[in-house]
């Protein structure tokens, strides 16, 4: 990173120190971070719940101590304190399954909220983090361990009481049951005393078998609140006293607000608190929101100029277009990410050989709730901080950093979120809560930021822009005898994570070309390292989200050079790979059998594409058919089988699936942040595409389990649709696309 | 001041006009159902009924309110077509994040008031908000659903 990035910028203005501001370096800035988390892992957290557990509660093994997970109430529902957030996964509810089925409690009767900060919910690796499609497969071990202990100490609490044996005890829903004299004792009047008791470390679990809440299509918890507008959001939090602040970013990444050229007319406006300069932005705080936004929206100020050119900043004349010719351009060897057998001598030997380059922009997460924080700085020292997030202890040491505050200072509240889909990771400027700490601080007051649309969609962090370069060598039976993949550009796991990920090539700039299941002999495939100046971020699926639109698109060209059927051409592909057989084969199946097409319904033609993927320990495969109207792709059907390995219900399974599904096919058909002259165009949903009503096709999944170790469920629904689109348009038309979104290409041929 | 007929109550608004009537819902009446997604009228995220009339709340100007009768989420399960609608969106299990379903429900509401059998051109003409979660199939199937 050079001492110009976004991240520097960052780091240096928003993190004041007693000493002032300090300059910290990503290097130290997640040096500190990884540490702490991992640290925090061994570090029991206050007095009282040492109490409450007695000697075990020294470094605590996350997900095993039952009053930090567990509040049975007196009336029958129970209290779920959880180590992820909820933003439309599922995920709380996937957890009162687990927990309830092992705890023997009706799912319905749980309240789920997450879990403030806390060494005892780094359940992903030692980490707490809701991201990678990590939540339910990370833990579904250790909650359903933690319900079965959790019944254990009722059962012993209630033998205690009842003066009998805990063999003689059952459980009924809730309640501890003595068969023997037919009395019963409700968890809630246990509840006290169990957990008092020390927990058994080897209660057996329940018998798959006789599982009655995992593998059903359990009800989500929240949808009638959802359906009625009681769900509560962070832009729907409100503290006492507290300020509205709008702000209006740097037009220019990196460039600051060096004097406000109209203070005193902007402050006398209607309900104005005060007017402010932020790294990076300026601010008014008001009396309600929209009067801080028409006062912002009026502010003016002088900035400070970007670099007249380059990418190793966001210069003046900084554009996606000369990113990815940079990216194009760049003659870095880079490093191996994944070698398999001699390429260069199948390429010598090679009756064809065919390359193509792939491109895909920069995404907005353009999820539908707009970021916001309140910061409240308390008397008695600490600081309250109710921000999205998708890291929860993080988020705590870097608003301790901002505040001047050490973490234990920080109260982080977690709301549900509108959204999400990667937006809410720590990314330096792209997020708010620093500038409600801020000027929390320099109001003396509560104060809730709120991004409006327009300032989200130029301060979002972004999918990264990506660039992959892909060579084949066919023999004279057009089958592949070796692959070549050169990608340039940058992930954000080595953004973002680097000091905690070290593998020298950046998996999430990566995935879905390495790993890959085909029987391609011999592979060759390099990652060369240009970091992007601006923000880039996680989004669903990540490096998935185009990587394998790249390779599953290139593997079609592949088979159009051999002349190969594409479903056929996967299927030898896979002999030896049965998990991939199967599911390549229940797709085929769900779409009523293979058929490539072109074919006519009502006299218009159509025509299917096939891709797989295997992103987040789950494996895909898609068919797409679609259609050309007006020069523009129309897809009318999705089928998607996914192997999970195993689920927990099958309802939410099926509906995440077609929420990634119909964002793949956004993405794949509309979306791209455009920069020009250092500034990002589109600002709002008008000029922002996103997948609307008229756009979404019938999607019709189906589930395999295959057993294998259980795998993510949020993502991997994406990944498929981009590419199983652009084979059935290249199936129509002939032509191929290799520059995504699908909207740039006029579109010809049916 | 304005007087804002909100759910069969007459409220007392303090704002400028061309305040736009969601921030007079969600910040001066504290009605925070009604969500902010584009302040644009393009997401639909804060759709109100004014007289029955799903309507954009975010780019519909308070002074243009004075006189008429708003109906916001607060207020869905009182009417009997909005509680067909809640009902339908239950079982069908709608909500991802849910952010844009408080919009999506009053949309419905009031197609469905107006038109109690809709064919699905009528669904798609009349459900227009975005839902970033791609829960328009789900959507469509709960409006049959309470169209039944
Ligand atoms: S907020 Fe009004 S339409 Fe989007
Ligand atoms: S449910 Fe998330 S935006 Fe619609």
């Amino acid at each position: 990173m050079n001492a110009h990035s976004p991240f520097d910028l960052d780091a240096a203005t928003l993190v004041p120190t007693p000493d002032g501001v300090a300059n910290l370096s990503r290097r130290r800035f997640l040096g500190v971070a990884a540490g702490a988390l991992v640290l925090g892992v061994a570090l029991p957290t206050g007095k009282a719940r040492a109490q409450a557990e007695g000697a075990g509660a020294i470094a605590p093994k996350p997900g095993t101590r039952v009053p930090a997970f567990l509040e049975i109430r007196a009336d029958g529902t129970v209290k779920l304190l959880s180590p992820f957030i909820e933003g439309g996964q599922g995920i709380n509810t996937a957890l009162a399954q687990i927990v309830g089925e092992e705890l023997d409690v009706n799912p319905a009767r749980f309240v789920v909220e997450c879990a403030p900060p806390g060494p005892d919910y780094a359940l992903v690796n030692g980490l707490r983090l809701t991201g990678g499609s990590f939540s339910t497969r990370s833990s579904y071990g250790a909650m359903r361990r933690l319900g079965a202990t959790a019944r254990e100490m009722l059962i012993r609490a209630a033998a205690a009481k009842l003066k009998v044996q805990d063999g003689e005890l059952t459980t009924e829903d809730g309640k501890v049951v003595h068969a023997a004299s037919g009395r019963s004792i409700g968890y809630g009047d246990l509840a006290g005393e169990a957990l008092l008791l020390q927990p058994k470390d080897d209660v057996p679990l329940r018998e798959p078998k006789t599982f009655r809440y995992i593998r059903q299509p359990v009800a989500r918890l929240d949808v009638r609140d959802k359906s009625t507008g009681r769900a509560i959001y962070a832009i729907d939090q409100k503290v006492e006293g507290m300020l509205y602040a709008a702000v209006q970013h740097a037009a220019v990444l990196g460039t600051e607000p060096k004097a406000l050229l109209n203070e005193a007319d902007v402050k006398a406006m209607p309900g104005v608190h005060s007017v402010h300069r932020l790294p990076g932005a300026i601010a008014v705080a008001a009396d309600t929101w929209w009067r801080a936004r028409k006062a912002v929206e009026a502010l003016k100020a002088d900035w400070s100029a970007p670099a007249a050119q380059g990418v190793d900043t966001v210069s003046a004349e900084f554009s996606s277009e000369t990113m990815l010719a940079a990216l194009k351009a760049s003659a870095e060897p880079g490093l191996p990410s994944e070698t398999e057998g001699d390429a260069d001598a199948a390429f010598a030997k090679a009756a064809k050989i065919i390359e193509a380059d792939y491109d895909a922009p920069y995404l907005a997460h353009a999820q539908l709730e707009p970021p916001s924080s309140i910061a409240r700085f308390n008397a008695d020292g600490t600081l309250d901080l109710w921000v999205p997030n998708q890291m929860p202890e993080l988020f705590q040491m870097i608003a301790g950093q901002t505040a001047g505050l050490t973490p234990d200072k920080v109260k982080i509240h977690s709301p549900l979120l509108g959204g999400f889909f990667g937006r809410h990771f720590m990314y330096g400027p792209a997020n708010p809560f620093p500038q409600a700490i801020l000027l929390a601080k320099a109001t003396g007051r509560p104060v809730k930021v709120l991004w409006s649309r327009e300032e989200e969609f130029l301060n979002d962090a972004v999918r990264p822009l990506s660039f992959s370069r892909f060579r084949a060598a066919l023999d004279g039976a057009g089958n592949p005898t070796a692959l070549e993949v050169r990608t340039v550009g940058e992930g954000p796991i080595g953004r973002w994570f680097g000091s905690i990920f070290k593998a020298p090539v950046d998996s999430s700039a990566v995935e879905g070309i390495v790993e890959k299941p085909y029987a391609i002999p011999n592979r060759k495939m390099a990652f060369a390292k240009l970091p992007h100046p601006v923000t880039i971020a996680f989004w669903r699926s990540v490096g998935h989200s185009m990587n394998d639109f790249f390779y599953e698109s290139f593997l079609d060209e592949i088979a159009d050079a051999g002349n190969k059927d594409p479903y056929a051409f996967r299927l030898a592909l896979l002999k030896d790979k049965p998990r991939h057989l199967t599911l390549l084969k229940a797709v085929a199946d769900l779409s009523g059998g293979w058929t490539r097409g072109p074919y006519e319904v009502d006299g218009v033609k159509r025509a299917r594409g096939v891709a797989m993927a295997s992103p987040f320990g789950s494996e895909t495969a898609t068919i797409a058919e679609a259609s050309i109207e007006d020069g523009a792709a129309r897809v009318h059907r999705l089928w998607i089988a996914i192997d999970p390995g195993s689920i927990v219900n099958p309802a939410i399974v099926k509906a995440q699936v077609e929420s990634a599904a119909a964002l793949g096919l956004s993405s794949a058909l509309f979306e791209q942040v455009v920069y020009k002259d250092g500034v990002r165009q589109d600002r709002n949903y008008d000029s922002y595409k996103i997948l609307a009503r008229d756009h979404m096709p019938e999607v019709h999944v189906a589930i395999v389990e295959s057993g294998a170790p259980m795998g993510g469920i949020g993502e991997p629904g994406l990944p498929g649709v981009p590419p199983a689109v652009a084979n059935a348009l290249a199936a129509l038309t002939g032509e191929r696309i290799r520059s995504l979104p699908i909207a740039k290409a006029k579109l010809s041929g049916a | 001041m304005y007087d804002v007929d909100v759910n069969g109550k007459v409220l007392k608004a303090d704002a400028e006009p061309g305040t736009p009537l969601l921030w007079v819902l969600r910040d001066t009446l504290g009605m925070i159902g009604t969500k902010y997604g584009c302040g644009i009228a393009q997401c639909g995220a804060c759709t109100v009924l004014i007289d029955g009339q799903a309507t954009r709340s975010c780019q519909f100007p308070i002074e243009a309110v004075e006189q008429s009768k708003i109906t916001t989420i607060e207020a869905i399960t009182e009417d009997e077509v909005g509680r067909k609608v809640v009902e339908a969106w239950v079982a069908a299990q709608v909500p991802q994040c849910g952010y844009c379903q408080s919009g999506q429900v009053m949309a419905a509401t009031a197609l469905l008031k107006e038109t109690p059998k809709p064919t699905d051109a009528d669904i798609s003409d009349a459900m227009s908000n975005l839902c970033r979660c791609g829960t328009y199939n789900a959507i469509a199937a709960a409006v049959r659903q309470a169209a039944a």
